[in-house]
């Protein structure tokens, strides 16, 4: 390859907003029911059904741009896209083409070249698509109509990303951003977050662009970087072969590493959009927007400046402990239940993080309570119960969720605190364990370590080490 | 007669858009409603609009919400009703390549 080569990459991400009802009815948008159990009249597209928009919807669109840094669009509305297809029961979608709801926006991404702002081109609003079903058995289709309506937003960035690196620093920056507003889950793998990526090569130096493919069906991040990676060098291939890259859509797949072109939905790319005439204006006022702007929860670069500040924790835990909505609300109701930021801190990145890794759950699933937490904390504190403990109920805790104060009692893990039956205790071991004593005595000083071990056996673990250590070295000396 | 000429390309490409097969009798019909809206058209083209808002809705009417409630329920009989054919609570169609 004696070309050097730029990849231009530029993303629609859809996402699937939180709400309890679709777009534009009444239905439950409740993941994994029944096929067809939460359709009606107007998400399946029967004639002489009408669409009222969800409020929520435009909520949280508004939020989503607001903290992207977009222009609100203040008179907006929906246009129809006309297509034929099973999964689309009206033969169009409601989607937003003239006026989206959002413009003109951007976010700053980091990675190990420096920050850069990614460019927002538009964020609108618009229905989501049943689902198909190939039935193997009779060689049909299947339709479910569930997801048919549920409310998306997709964001269509500019061109701007250079590289893989830089594609998941803006998916992440966007995952982060609406999960802090509580838009939606953002989760890549089960489909509330999807990417397109559109891709084109380029010599470097060049000012124009290549012609570009949009790639499909990518659905976790290491996904994306393989397919990013798959398609450039297919693109560069083609490119000094001599040959021209056609403009396509292409899906990858994930298993072979290679994507293949999608035969496309209709014969003609030709969606004929028009103005919905179902659905009236949405008009933003100044004072509407202004509640929606009041409503703004504190976002993720926000929490990274406060948490430096008041709490003085290291950069690398603010990282993490920011990295998911759940896990900084978890750490900063444990501060107010009156825990020191670094320990609660501690508890967070080593036991939960290990835990979480175990038993392969996203912090979002976390169960057990910020109140129980702090309880456990209190003990440790309270010189209750010593730290090998306090990881064993943790562990408890964390898949049960019970209040560890009558836990420990229960369990009779409280520490004893008779420093009397401790001393009693380690002379008898003393008294057994002469050779050890000996070993000690002529220098060898892991016999030490012998006899702290059989002090904590007798005394089931329920004794603070330091206190062990104290007698013991006081009985051998 | 119509000032606009619609060829026999374009009422095919229409056709194959709209999903219709049309007779020669039929098509040349087609042709000459079309060329007769375009010949409407170019005459609201005519209208000086410097300075009129775009409209898209006829009625003064904007922000018509509804509020985020699950209202429907399980209707999956009734909806399946009009399904032409039905398999495993799904609509059953003609295999679809993606």
């Amino acid at each position: 390859m004696s070309k050097q080569y730029e990849t231009v990459i530029g993303l629609e991400v859809h996402v699937e907003l939180a709400t309890k009802t679709k777009i534009f009815c009444s239905c439950s948008t409740q993941f994994g029911g029944e096929p067809n159990t939460h359709t009606c009249p107007v998400c399946t597209g029967m004639p002489g059904s009408l669409p009222v928009l969800n409020r929520q919807v435009v909520e949280y669109a508004a939020a989503v741009g607001l903290a992207t840094n977009c222009t609100i669009t203040r008179n907006g509305r929906f246009d129809r896209k006309n297509y034929f297809y099973p999964d689309n029961p009206q033969n169009y979608q409601i989607s937003q083409l003239y006026f989206p709801i959002c413009r003109d926006g951007g976010v700053e991404i980091e990675t190990a070249a420096g920050k850069k702002t990614i460019r927002i081109h538009e964020i609108h609003m618009e229905e989501d698509a049943g689902k198909l079903i190939h039935d193997e058995w009779e060689d049909c289709t299947l339709v479910d109509f569930n997801r048919s309506g549920v409310p998306l937003i997709e964001i269509v960035s500019e061109p701007d990303m250079r590289s893989a690196e830089e594609v998941i620093a803006y998916l992440d920056k966007l995952r982060l951003i609406i999960q802090y507003l509580g838009a939606s889950d953002c989760k890549l793998q089960e489909g509330s977050m999807r990417a397109d990526v559109n891709l084109s090569v380029r010599e470097v130096g060049s000012e124009t662009f290549g012609t570009r493919t949009e790639m499909k069906n990518l659905n976790s991040f290491k996904a994306i970087a393989r397919a990013i990676e798959g398609e450039k060098n297919r693109q560069i291939d083609i490119l000094e072969e001599g040959g021209q890259v056609i403009q396509e859509t292409r899906r990858w797949d994930d298993n072979k590493e290679c994507s293949y072109a999608m035969r496309s939905k209709e014969d003609a790319q030709d969606y004929r959009y028009f103005p919905e005439p179902d659905l009236v204006p949405v008009l933003i006022d100044d004072e509407w927007l202004e509640e929606i702007r009041k409503r703004q929860p504190e976002l993720r670069d926000e929490k990274r400046v406060r948490y430096q500040e008041e709490y003085g924790i290291p950069e690398y835990d603010i990282d993490i402990l920011t990295s998911e909505k759940r896990l900084a609300d978890i750490f900063e109701e444990t501060i107010a239940a009156g825990c020191k930021p670094k320990e609660v801190s501690n508890w967070l990145m080593v036991e939960t993080m290990r835990l979480l890794k175990d038993e392969d759950m996203d912090a979002a699933d976390i169960r057990f309570s910020p109140a129980h937490l702090a309880a456990l904390i209190g003990l440790v504190d309270q010189g209750k119960i010593n730290r090998t403990v306090a990881k064993e109920v943790f562990e408890v805790m964390f898949r049960e969720d019970m209040d560890p104060v009558p836990y420990v009692e229960e369990k009779g893990l409280v520490m004893v605190q008779d420093e009397g039956a401790l001393r009693s205790t380690i002379e008898e071991i003393v008294k057994n364990n002469p050779q050890s004593v000996a070993d000690y005595k002529s220098g060898k000083k892991k016999a030490m370590g012998f006899l702290v071990g059989q002090t904590m056996k007798a005394m089931k673990g329920k004794v603070d080490p330091a206190m062990v250590n104290q007698i013991l070295l006081e009985l051998l000396a | 007669m119509a000032k606009n000429v619609i060829s026999d390309e374009t009422i095919e490409y229409v056709g194959i858009l709209a999903k219709l097969e049309l007779s020669g009798e039929e098509r040349e019909q087609a042709k000459e409603d079309m060329a007769n809206m375009l010949d409407y058209i170019d005459r609201l083209n005519e209208l000086d609009t410097t300075g009129v808002e775009p409209m898209s809705h006829v009625f003064p009417v904007h922000n018509v919400f509804r509020e985020d409630i699950v209202g429907n329920g399980d209707d999956r009989e009734n909806m399946l009703a009009n399904a032409p054919e039905k398999k495993d609570g799904c609509y059953k169609v003609p295999k679809t390549v993606e």
